[in-house]
């Protein structure tokens, strides 16, 4: 209790410490988001207009006292309203991150199927033929950039063979296929390989040799008692890929035309509107942490003994 | 976190063990001579060095300039990979982005370990309130997706080569400054540090003298070995449109501009992105054998 309490208290502090980083970007960054927003409405932009906008939008007061004023509001729910869509940032960034969402949880589906096979395989085939395609393939995987994969399965299943829709402002059945899939293969690249490592180290340790001189077969050695003792480190890797595949698929969000949060915030970003950057960045560090917090506290439920010792 | 850190695998920092460093030095150059995969990495990263610095010689046409009427034109004798939307060479601005790319990712991952290890002496060395300060923001700096932020500062700051680094580098230096940190500590409390604190020799002269040279080859693996990753997100970056902007020869960007014409020159987004897989997998080899030769323990 009292480490999550302390974990708690550090993630109040961080969230603190990159909104006011973004808060100054902001503040620092060349480019006048006034006028951007006049220019925008199609008014014709007057001296007296600009302050007027400036003034409604806080925009005049001291540096710190719009943080304040900022972060005062973020603690009652609310984030400002988006400069470019005339609606609050909290709506735009709920919108974005069902996208965003669900996007990840097909991501995670196809992770696991495509490298839990893969990596055990690799691991009980180890330095065989099986175990060299696997890594060969995972090498290969790490070294191509997101967005090209993204871009030659765009190529190859959207435009050569039809099978799927090259670009979507809705959210469809068939439209998430590709990008989802771009995503797993990238992820997958690296957990392969760590699924690899884990399930080696377990096979390493004493219990499976004593299983196997009681003559159990390979099979049950692996099933019963190796892949037990490997889901907590793997579902640690996997939880921290999660926060990874909420935050950083921008690109490929971008590439796929996908209306996620990634590709608000791109948009958000050349629009100048800063209360929802402001937004993206704190929501994104929250979303985050609290996934990271979760998988944590998930060791002492899945293993009883981690409790004991913490105590 | 101690516990997620040893299964990182190829970014881990803290699973190369440093002892090494110390009874390494002697064998090491016939670890490296008997380690056939290391010198042919190391060769064709030397090629790609090579082919960044004579750019300009190498390209057979000029990258920045193109007639229009020969446009978005297939691969053939005259452009071997197809020409872009200005009509400008494929190939020479690939062979020119080479130049952009390496001169971008040395500056970034220079800059990046100089700021981290110059954080993690200070606070490792001085420890007390510096240390607390220092690390607590380190921390912060790490419990928070990196590429975010920096998606953020680029942009708001405006795209160009400069901020690009500058937005990598606020988003990376905090993983080297946790190994400098855990590196100076256990150098500090030993012996020959004593003695020439004890002789009066300055803070500084023991810093640079004596802290900085046993550091140092941790730092320069950790480096080597994220060349390739951080390739990649300087890259994305100018894919976004928040890096280098046109006309810059750069892979990143260019596959943005050819992705708008995906269905009639493909070749625009297939080539840049073969150059980005080629020269990132090869450092990525020549990183892992380094690692190797240095730390035979890991497979």
């Amino acid at each position: 209790m009292r480490r999550i309490l302390g974990r708690l208290m550090q993630m109040v502090g961080t969230l603190i410490g990159v909104s006011f980083l973004t808060f100054c970007l902001t503040w620092l960054a060349p480019g006048d988001p006034v006028s951007m927003l006049l220019e925008t409405a199609d008014t014709v932009v007057s001296a007296e207009l600009v302050e007027q906008t400036r003034h409604d939008l806080g925009l005049d007061q001291p540096f710190l006292v719009q943080y304040v004023n900022w972060a005062g509001g973020v603690l009652h729910g609310d984030m400002g309203m988006s400069y470019s869509a005339k609606k609050p940032v909290v709506d735009k960034l709920l919108e974005g991150f069902a996208g965003t969402l669900l996007l990840a949880i097909v991501t995670i589906i196809f992770v696991l199927i495509i490298s839990l096979p893969l990596g055990i395989w690799s691991a009980v085939k180890r330095n065989k033929l099986p175990d060299y395609i696997v890594r060969g393939l995972s090498f290969i995987g790490v070294s191509m950039p997101s967005f090209w994969i993204g871009l030659l399965l765009l190529y190859f299943f959207g435009l050569k063979l039809r099978l799927f829709p090259i670009a979507q402002s809705e959210v469809t059945a068939a439209g998430i296929v590709l990008p989802a899939l771009t995503l797993a293969i990238y992820m997958s690249s690296k957990y392969m390989r760590q699924v690899r490592t884990v399930i080696l180290e377990e096979l390493n340790h004493d219990y499976v040799v004593g299983a196997r001189a009681r003559g159990l077969s390979e099979t049950t050695i692996l099933w019963k008692h190796v892949l037990p003792n490997a889901i907590l480190p793997l579902i640690t890797l996997l939880g921290m890929s999660i926060g990874w595949l909420l935050g950083g698929v921008a690109v490929i969000e971008m590439v796929f035309s996908w209306p996620g949060i990634g590709n608000m915030a791109v948009r958000a970003i050349s629009m100048r509107d800063y209360p929802l950057i402001e937004g993206f960045v704190l929501w994104i560090a929250i979303v985050y942490m609290v996934i990271n917090l979760l998988v944590d506290m998930s060791y002492s439920w899945l293993d009883p003994r981690l409790k004991k010792e913490a105590r | 976190m101690a516990h997620t850190k040893t299964f990182s695998h190829g970014h881990g920092v803290s699973n190369v063990n440093m002892d090494i460093n110390m009874d390494v030095d002697s064998n090491l150059m016939s670890r490296i001579k008997a380690n056939k995969q290391f010198s042919i990495y190391s060769a064709l990263v030397v090629l790609i060095i090579l082919v960044a610095i004579f750019a300009p010689w190498l390209a057979p046409q000029d990258p920045l300039v193109g007639e229009m009427k020969n446009a978005l034109q297939m691969p053939s004798a005259e452009h071997l990979l197809g020409t872009d939307k200005m009509g400008r060479d494929t190939l020479s601005r690939i062979i020119c982005g080479t130049q952009t790319s390496l001169f971008m990712t040395i500056c970034l991952v220079v800059l990046v370990a100089v700021v981290g290890t110059f954080v993690g002496t200070m606070a490792g060395y001085f420890g007390g309130k510096i240390e607390m300060v220092l690390m607590r923001f380190t921390d912060m700096m790490l419990s928070f997706p990196g590429i975010v932020l920096a998606i953020a500062i680029a942009g708001i700051m405006g795209g160009s080569v400069i901020n690009t680094i500058l937005a990598l580098c606020v988003v990376s230096w905090a993983k080297y400054a946790r190994l400098v940190r855990s590196l100076v500590l256990k150098i500090r409390n030993q012996d020959f540090i004593t003695a020439a604190q004890l002789c009066g020799t300055s803070t500084r002269m023991i810093i640079w003298q004596h802290i900085l040279p046993n550091t140092l080859p941790m730092v320069v693996i950790t480096a080597a070995m994220d060349i390739g990753t951080m390739m990649m997100e300087i890259a994305g970056l100018s894919f976004l449109g928040f890096g280098a902007q046109p006309p810059t020869p750069e892979w990143g960007l260019m596959l943005n501009e050819g992705r708008q014409y995906i269905q009639t020159a493909p070749w625009l987004m297939v080539y840049p992105g073969m150059a980005i897989f080629i020269v990132v997998a090869i450092f990525n080899l020549w990183g892992d054998s380094l690692r190797d030769i240095l730390d035979p323990r890991q497979t």
